[in-house]
């Protein structure tokens, strides 16, 4: 076991785990935080996107010893003018089912609306494509991405 | 049944449920953790008003609704809790769902007589059910405030959780819950009258209770429970079905830091850590040594060609009308088809998990139960209990499409199993890896469907099916469905169809493989609605006729399936089947668990062959729709589930091993490959049924329609991109 000081959502956690503890574990076991979801383990469903300085990556993929200091965002710190269009567009839309990729979803979506503000199907496809949803509530996160949009240039 | 008795049962019902609801059989760490109570809040106020097992009104107005069935996506917390809403002209922004908990009795399933959730019957079984507990909530509240107010009651109107008087005297429900408490409840309260209600079948009246606590991540799941002293499980599972442990050697699982303890238990080793990563690595440490006598060896190629012999030779019959051998050697032209389909995994993307803690003379078990009772007896079989010293709590399920109800209850008693190898004080989490999930078996069955169709004066005389699978039921608890040597599940879709052919015959070989097989969303019409509607297809066109046009031919016996046929044509604006700019469309029609839907599928070829799906129309018929828009999202959920299968599914055994273990290599529909989808519903008064599953068959057979008229010809082994993942 090592000790770590990860910086998550502006916090300082100590965490005392093996270096290859993936970050997902770190949070959810260490620290519980339990937003971030475990899909697959290998970063081929995107449900537990966090945000590593502000960018969109696997925590199931992440040795925790890689992370140093940089800021980890969850979904439980997400916060911002991006965040708050995508969640609400997600609750009119009623985008989930089961829900259980959603976090992961919201978060890829959030990333791609701070990046690119008006995005077209194309930009859709590219940055939301690496997120499995077994429900295939696709359409709906489409139109919902949209909608953020459309609050956000609005 | 007496009145009397009626009143005296109702009232222990009462008793029985004022324990749960104010928690006193739950500890309250489980309580605050339930999925409910976090997500779902039911507010300081609750439980001051109990009508009976399904409603509770709190001081603070909150509706809350206890839901007998599982929510994993479907939409159950939502759709019963309108039906109560509806007959209380209760407040919608004040109205809040959790799981009931496990109580046969309390809340069977009548389709089953069990708890338990499945074939797209949880808003068939609990229409009127809920309904009336509504309304005996509504008449309760209504005779308090007539007592209150000196009034009689049939004076008072309810709107939006609002009494009201012509005197101007008002009130909120929650005004009245306790009063109302202290009533009589009504055996047989009136229901509305469907020409007055304001939010069953109107669109977007309400909005799905759990949207907001599933954007946020706040909901919880089972996976996502955490008790201090709680261990994290995983078990080594053997490589191929039938396997047993031999030996094991766990001085390096031991070594790993984290890892608490490890031991055998009837489904493999267990290793107990804290928290997931210690115990994966420990799993991974572990040196196990198979005896695999009796494991299944075949591949599934193997087994293929086997199921295509016995295709040959007819099995037993399931259904058969005329002389379909006579009337084939009567037709102008015979048209064979075999259609082969391969094992698939549900893959849920919360894998397997339930939570257990067990102090030796009481437990209490949390996880996404499909079959409450099933789970439930199960877990206090294991542990020497009796089942009122289990506690069962259904958890919110990140989906599940079949897998979290077994007809073997494997995975209540691995969770069992766990903590009583463990011993007693020790909470155990067990988790099932994405690799456990699909390489896990429970698989929908391997099929092979064999036809052949007669055809004459351009009409189709003759249709003959031989189908060749395992059966989900035989050797289960649900044994006693089989009929005659049948099991329905197997047949369903084939046996019988929609079309009115005069020499018809449809018959089973039902196979023996070492693989446990399951439901899966749609059960068989997974592969007899592929193969059907396929098959109809190809005669139609081998006799010149339109796929829409010819179908309604031949469905003169069929009003309702003729019905969404006729709608999706128009919504398609369908004249033909093309290709037109490069775009084909294809068609298909398929009646599951009492619903009625049709698809229309504009497919054109990628580069390759492969289908590229732009749009789907489809046009469902479920009875009253009790809520429009998540029926529209059932629809396009599952017509994604059912494409990304057709293209991509599959669980190829490699002499007995499953060779897929991940996403990486069980390919599954993403954002860029989900089609456009329109959905229309059709008006109905008829009692409203399952929307969960019926939408996934239909969507197969009209791509594959369509690609035949694109020149790719009807793929007749899904699935259709084979070897891409």
């Amino acid at each position: 076991m090592a000790n770590y000081d990860i910086n998550v959502n502006g916090r300082i956690h100590s965490v005392d785990v093996e270096p290859d503890t993936p970050l997902l574990w770190v949070l959810r076991d260490a620290i519980g935080l339990t937003g971030t979801k475990f899909g697959c383990g290998i970063a081929q469903c995107g449900a537990c996107t966090v945000f590593l300085d502000g960018r969109p990556l696997r925590s199931c993929s992440l040795p925790v010893a890689s992370i140093g200091t940089a800021q980890v965002t969850t979904i439980e710190g997400l916060s911002g003018r991006e965040a708050e269009a995508v969640q609400r567009a997600w609750v009119t839309r009623d985008v989930p089912q089961c829900g259980y990729c959603q976090s992961g979803q919201v978060m890829s979506a959030v990333a791609l609306l701070r990046k690119t503000p008006k995005p077209d199907d194309r930009d859709i496809d590219l940055a939301m494509n690496g997120n499995i949803c077994r429900c295939a509530t696709y359409v709906r996160i489409r139109a919902a991405i949209k909608d953020a949009a459309v609050t956000l240039g609005g | 049944m007496t009145a009397h008795d009626l009143k005296l049962s109702r009232r222990e019902t009462l008793r029985g449920m004022a324990g749960l609801v104010i928690g006193v059989a739950l500890p309250l760490p489980a309580l605050a953790q339930s999925g409910a109570a976090r997500a779902f809040q039911p507010g300081s106020g609750s439980a001051a008003f109990v009508p009976n097992a399904f409603v509770r009104v709190g001081a603070d107005d909150t509706v809350t609704v206890l839901i007998k069935h599982i929510e994993f996506g479907q939409g159950p917390f939502t759709g019963l809790s309108t039906l109560v809403a509806e007959e209380m002209d209760a407040d919608w922004s004040k109205v809040r769902a959790e799981h009931a908990p496990a109580n046969a009795e309390l809340y069977k399933n009548f389709a089953f007589g069990a708890q338990g959730t499945g074939g797209s019957t949880a808003m068939a079984n609990s229409y009127e059910q809920m309904r009336k507990a509504g309304a005996a909530a509504r008449a309760m509240l209504v005779q308090a405030a007539a007592q209150a107010w000196g009034v009689p009651a049939s004076e008072i109107t309810v709107e939006q959780g609002v009494l009201r008087h012509a005197s101007g005297r008002q009130g909120r429900f929650g005004e009245f819950a306790e009063a109302a408490s202290r009533l009589p409840v009504p055996a047989d309260p009136p229901l509305k009258d469907p020409s007055r209600f304001r939010l069953i079948g109107r669109d977007r009246a309400v909005s799905r209770l759990d949207s907001a606590a599933k954007s946020n991540g706040t909901a919880q799941f089972t996976i996502d429970i955490r008790e201090p002293e709680m261990l994290t499980v995983l078990v080594a599972r053997p490589p191929r079905f039938g396997a047993k442990v031999a030996s094991f050697d766990d001085k390096a699982t031991r070594a790993v830091p984290g890892v608490v303890d490890v031991k055998p238990i009837s489904s493999g080793v267990a290793v107990y850590a804290n928290g997931f990563w210690p115990a994966r690595k420990g799993r991974e440490a572990l040196r196990v040594t198979w005896d695999e006598a009796g494991a299944e060896r075949r591949s599934s190629d193997q087994l293929i060609a086997e199921y295509r012999a016995l295709a040959r030779r007819p099995g037993v019959v399931a259904s058969a009308h005329g002389d379909v051998e006579a009337a084939l050697a009567r037709a102008e032209r015979v048209i064979e088809a075999e259609f082969v389909f391969p094992y698939l995994a549900h893959a849920p993307m919360e894998p397997l998990d339930g939570f257990l803690r067990w102090d030796g003379a009481t437990a209490v078990a949390r996880l996404g139960s499909q079959l409450q009772t099933g789970d439930h007896m199960t877990i206090a079989k294991i542990l020497g209990l009796t089942p009122d010293k289990v506690e069962l709590q259904t958890m919110l399920a990140g989906g599940s499409f079949g897998r979290r109800a077994q007809q073997t209850m494997h995975f209540a008693a691995e969770l069992a199993g766990s903590a009583k190898a463990i011993g007693p004080g020790r909470p155990v989490k067990l988790v099932w890896t994405r690799e456990d999930d699909i390489r896990g078996g429970y698989y929908r069955s391997l099929f092979v469907h064999r036809f052949r169709g007669g055809l004459r004066d351009g009409k189709v005389t003759a249709w003959a099916s031989t189908s060749v699978g395992q059966s989900i039921l035989g050797g289960s608890p649900f044994e006693a469905m089989i009929k005659n040597g049948i099991d329905p599940t197997s047949v369903e879709g084939a046996n019988e169809l929609p079309y009115a052919i005069a020499d018809f015959r449809c018959d089973l070989h039902t196979t023996q493989v070492g693989v446990p097989v399951l439901w899966w969303r749609s059960v068989g019409h997974t592969h007899t609605g592929y193969a059907v509607e396929c098959f109809v297809d190809e005669l139609l066109q081998a006799t010149g006729q339109d796929p829409v046009a010819g179908r309604l031919a031949m469905m003169s016996n069929a009003p309702r399936a003729a019905g969404v046929l006729r709608a999706v044509a128009q919504l398609a604006g369908w004249s033909g089947p093309g290709p037109v700019n490069g775009r084909a469309r294809g068609v298909a029609v398929v009646e599951s668990f009492d619903s009625f839907i049709a698809e229309i599928a504009e497919v054109s070829a990628e580069r390759g062959g492969e289908p590229r799906v732009h749009k789907v129309w489809c046009a469902v018929d479920c009875g009253v729709p009790v809520n429009p828009d998540v029926i529209r999202a059932q629809m396009e959920g599952g017509i994604g589930f059912g494409l990304g299968h057709a293209l991509f599914g599959e669980i190829a055994l490699d002499e007995g091993r499953p060779v897929p273990a991940n996403f990486d290599t069980y390919r599954s529909l993403r954002i860029h490959e989900m089609p456009e989808v329109e959905v229309t519903i059709l008006p109905s008064t008829e009692k409203p049924t399952g929307v969960g599953e019926p939408g996934v068959p239909p969507i197969g057979p009209a791509v594959a329609n369509a690609m035949a008229r694109l020149g790719l010809g009807r793929p007749r082994q899904l699935p259709i991109v084979r070897g891409t993942a």
